[in-house]
């Protein structure tokens, strides 16, 4: 019955499944970590129950998510073997140890922190228990430095030679771990998870605004996730922008994917819409704004910029897959964007946290960032193909010898089983959040109904001012 | 490119690390599978409590021990990993699932309320009691060797289901659930640990069973292995492993009989572990894919083993030392209650 599938795209769809489920954790923890190690200190410093208040409810979801992350992992690190076995042979030289590093240096400091930071309340001082949230942080950061490495390095392979029995061998490990895309993906990636995190936690904010709920707790969240929004959003644009003018000097296919243009032109115009058909070579429906790609890419109105058809079509990536997550991913950038500059007129007007339909915004923009986090993914790696080294290796070339049945059974099991944990998972969030924050009756003025508690802009200049 | 080829065996060594590293995650993620295992049978829910409270800590640094063993396979010997892993798809996909049930277990039983923390109760034994299954068929699949062509796996889907392998997973879930009996001894009072030393004393019998059945089995069915063992001089050599087996074993029923040992249980346990550890190490040496590839033949280039060897003598004590630390600020017993109070 599956003798027909075809192991490689299975493959690809149980690699693709399992790793942009994987990274929809990590987005969320990496910021949540660092957040909840900004929160700790200011409750240190400032004495304030209203932020181990928070602290202690974020942490909870934290570990519901951490523990999500973790399983899902480690199933990724044994599917290079599973999957991608000539690929391990081929490349272990090289991307080996950096896996390994990652292991030694982040992994097992997480794992071993999270225990303080999640049970040892009662067992460490206050300040070793802002120590683990500190490593854990930390840890989280360094396993983002290693894998984004490795996988750059997939991109823009340097450092390395191919040996005469078709293994890759490195030759200088700076070149390898430094390779040219990398400073420009690692940037990108940590922006967005705390992008990510800063949507979640606003947009749970701005639930409790909404419904008049924990409102002194809901005024740090919402005020700390704006500030993020305002100041990381726009570098989000900026950073993006680099990455992409390197990604046109080392992947021009990738960059014309992206851009949808088929023919080489002088002056491109940027496609605001359009409907790529692979078949025919060219767009339908398009609609362009002129001379702004090449703009973007050249600095110059009449640059340059290279056309799909310039490359055979064996090398060329699936075009309307990249053209299309690609503009998801920039276009809640730039709602992000806008997102950050309403709440800061609205901060000057000193009704950011009173303006219910903007509370309503960012409730829904809650998932924006696990969505724009995924499309990016799928524009880089998809972009890369036929190649799973860019230039080097091909993905079809680096398949286990298993049989297709195998890995569509698998794959089945793996879509049944991750279906059923982030239901469970995302229920258990959703309650911790219906619990919200736990505190003493007396402080909470603002659950009996009270709207706008006396304390607006004295509370908005705190929040607002000093907490970053 | 720097490489200490030239003054150090670097594959004998990665050989000696990764051996550790797969030994620690038998003893560390093994108390806590083992715990799962006899979840269900525990007298009541706050013995329940109490042994999930005292493995919680823990169990995310235990299983990072599995990506360190599989990932140090990947970088010090690509190719025995890129033989393997296709060959034991089906047992590391399934334990990586059971994996994922017990691992979020964690977290979501103390959030569950009512009846459905019966959900998580049983994702919390049945994914333990799956991983643990498949982790000792991969091991017996291991010991008597996997098809290779050339530099792949030329097997079958389920070349790793037979008799031998179904009797070492089966072998392995009894030595986990010694492990987890014993831990839970050492880690809990009252009830609980009166419960989890009487399962301790039952569930040894088992472990001594299958230590019998798979040492006789392993030289009938491989005559090299049968030659390693039983001829001179290597038999003098390699009896101290099978009379310290006996001698823990012997050890273990007294301590287990009386009411003053809490913590030698679970180190004796440990301990006929180890030389159980040794005897596999020994009968497949020097094969990372028995009979076929050798440590030597399945190195990664000198550049990658040495830079990684840098890192590993830095780290991993640093590694050793905080998970020390760890173990030792929820030293003591565990409580039932979930925050805060371990
Ligand atoms: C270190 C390596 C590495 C890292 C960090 C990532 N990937 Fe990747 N990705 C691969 C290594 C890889 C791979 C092993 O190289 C694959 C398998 C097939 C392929 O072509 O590349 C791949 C394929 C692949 C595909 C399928 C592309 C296709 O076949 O058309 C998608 C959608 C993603 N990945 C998505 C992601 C996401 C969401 C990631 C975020 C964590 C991610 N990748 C990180
Ligand atoms: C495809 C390649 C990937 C592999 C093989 C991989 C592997 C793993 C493994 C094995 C774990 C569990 C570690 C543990 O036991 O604690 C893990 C967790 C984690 N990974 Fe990945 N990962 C991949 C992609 C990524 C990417 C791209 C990022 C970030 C940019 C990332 C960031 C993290 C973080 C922060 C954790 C900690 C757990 C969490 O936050 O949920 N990973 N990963
Ligand atoms: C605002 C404008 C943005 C621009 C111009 C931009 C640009 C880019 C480009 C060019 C790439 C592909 C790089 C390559 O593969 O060579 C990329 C990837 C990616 N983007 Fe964006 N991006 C923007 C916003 C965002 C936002 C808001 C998020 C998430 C919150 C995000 C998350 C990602 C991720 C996760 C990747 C894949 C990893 C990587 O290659 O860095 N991006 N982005």
């Amino acid at each position: 019955m599956f003798s027909n599938l075809d192991p490689v795209f299975l493959a690809r769809a149980q690699f693709a499944f399992t790793v942009a489920y994987h990274i929809t954790f990590p987005a969320f923890t990496i910021g949540l970590a660092s957040w909840l190690a900004v929160v700790e200190w200011r409750w240190l410093k400032t004495g304030n129950p209203i932020y181990e208040q928070v602290y202690r409810m974020w942490v909870k979801i934290f570990a519901v998510t951490f523990g999500m992350g973790v399983v899902s992992g480690v199933v990724l690190s044994y599917q290079f073997g599973t999957n991608w076995s000539v690929f391990s042979d081929k490349v272990g030289n090289v991307l080996g140890p950096l896996l390994g590093y990652e292991v030694l240096t982040a992994f097992f400091l997480e794992a071993s922190f999270l225990g303080i930071m999640l049970f040892g309340w009662n067992r460490v001082s206050k300040r070793m228990h802002f120590a683990a949230t500190l490593i854990v942080a930390a840890g989280t950061l360094i396993s983002a430095f290693w894998i984004l490495s490795a996988n750059s390095w997939m991109q823009t392979p340097a450092g390395f030679r191919e040996g005469a029995d078709g293994l890759l061998y490195p030759t200088d490990w700076i070149a390898v771990i430094f390779n040219p895309s990398f400073p420009y993906r690692f940037v990108h990636m940590v922006t967005a998870a705390y992008l990510t995190t800063a949507f979640v936690v606003g947009g749970i904010g701005g639930y409790y605004l909404w419904r008049g709920l924990h409102v002194r707790h809901a005024r740090i969240m919402l005020g700390m996730a704006m500030i993020m929004a305002i100041f990381v959003a726009p570098m989000q644009l900026l950073f993006g922008d680099m990455h992409g003018l390197n990604t046109f000097e080392h992947q021009p296919a990738k960059v014309a994917a992206m851009e949808g243009i088929w023919e080489t032109e002088q002056g491109a115009g940027l496609r605001l819409f359009a409907w790529p058909d692979q078949i025919q070579e060219r767009n339908r429906f398009e609609v362009t704004i002129p001379k702004l790609s090449s703009l973007i890419l050249t600095h110059d109105i009449n640059g340059e910029v290279k056309g799909l058809t310039t490359w055979a079509r064996a090398e060329r990536p699936p075009v309307a897959m990249v053209f299309w997550t690609f503009r998801i991913m920039v276009g809640l950038g730039m709602l992000m964007i806008a997102t950050g500059l309403v709440a800061l007129v609205l901060y000057f007007k000193k009704t950011l946290f009173t303006a219910r339909w903007f509370h309503l915004w960012c409730m829904a923009m809650t998932p924006s960032g696990f969505i724009a986090v995924v499309a990016g993914w799928f524009v880089t790696e998809v972009g890369r193909q036929p190649f799973i080294v860019y230039n080097v290796l091909r993905t079809s070339e680096t398949i286990s010898p298993v049989a297709g049945e195998t890995v569509a059974i698998s794959l089945a099991a793996f879509v049944a089983v991750y279906g059923l944990v982030f239901t469970a998972g995302a229920y258990y969030i959703l309650k911790l959040i219906g619990k919200g924050p736990e505190y003493e009756e007396e402080e909470a003025y603002g659950d009996h109904g009270v709207k706008t508690p006396p304390l607006v802009t004295d509370m908005a200049a705190e929040t607002g001012g000093k907490d970053v | 490119m720097f490489s200490f080829e030239s003054f150090l065996d670097l594959p004998l060594i990665w050989y000696a690390l990764i051996g550790t590293a797969i030994f620690l995650y038998i003893l560390l993620d093994g108390f806590d599978l083992g715990v799962g295992i006899l979840f269900p049978f525990a007298p009541t829910d706050r013995c329940r409590d109490r042994m999930m409270n005292s493995v919680a800590p823990f169990w995310d640094g235990n299983e990072t021990w599995l990506v360190l063993g599989g990932g140090g396979l990947f970088a010090a010997f690509p190719l025995a990993y890129a033989i393997l892993m296709p060959a034991f798809y089906i047992p590391i996909i399934l334990m990586l699932l059971g994996l994922i049930f017990r691992g979020v277990a964690f977290e979501f039983r103390f959030k569950a309320e009512g009846k459905s923390r019966r959900i998580w109760d049983y994702s919390f034994h049945f994914g333990s009691l799956t991983a643990t299954f498949m982790q000792g068929m991969v091991l017996g699949t291991f010991v008597h060797g996997v098809a290779v062509e050339g530099r792949n796996f030329a097997g079958g889907a389920f070349d790793w289901f037979d008799a031998f392998s179904v009797m070492t997973g089966l072998a392995l879930v009894a030595g986990y659930a010694l492990l987890g009996a014993t831990w839970t001894v050492m880690k809990t009072e009252g009830e609980t640990r009166d419960w989890a030393r009487q399962c301790a004393r039952y569930v040894m019998v088992f472990v001594a069973i299958f230590m019998g059945l798979v040492s006789v089995s392993m030289p009938l069915m491989n005559s090299a292995i049968k030659e390693l063992w039983f001829s001179l001089p290597n038999f003098y050599f390699l009896q101290p492993m099978p009379i310290l087996s006996i001698v823990f074993f012997v050890l273990l029923w007294r301590d287990l009989r009386n009411d003053q040992h809490e913590f030698r249980p679970f180190f004796l346990t440990l301990g006929i572990f180890l030389m159980n550890y040794i005897g596999i190490g020994v009968s497949t040496w020097p094969w990372l894919v028995p009979f076929k590839v050798s440590l030597w033949d399945a190195a990664a280039a000198p550049e990658s083993q040495s830079l990684l060897l840098i890192g590993t003598a830095v780290l991993l004590p640093c590694v050793l030392a905080y998970t020390g630390y760890c173990f030792w600020v929820f030293r003591g017993k565990a409580s039932h209650e979930h925050e805060g109070a371990y």
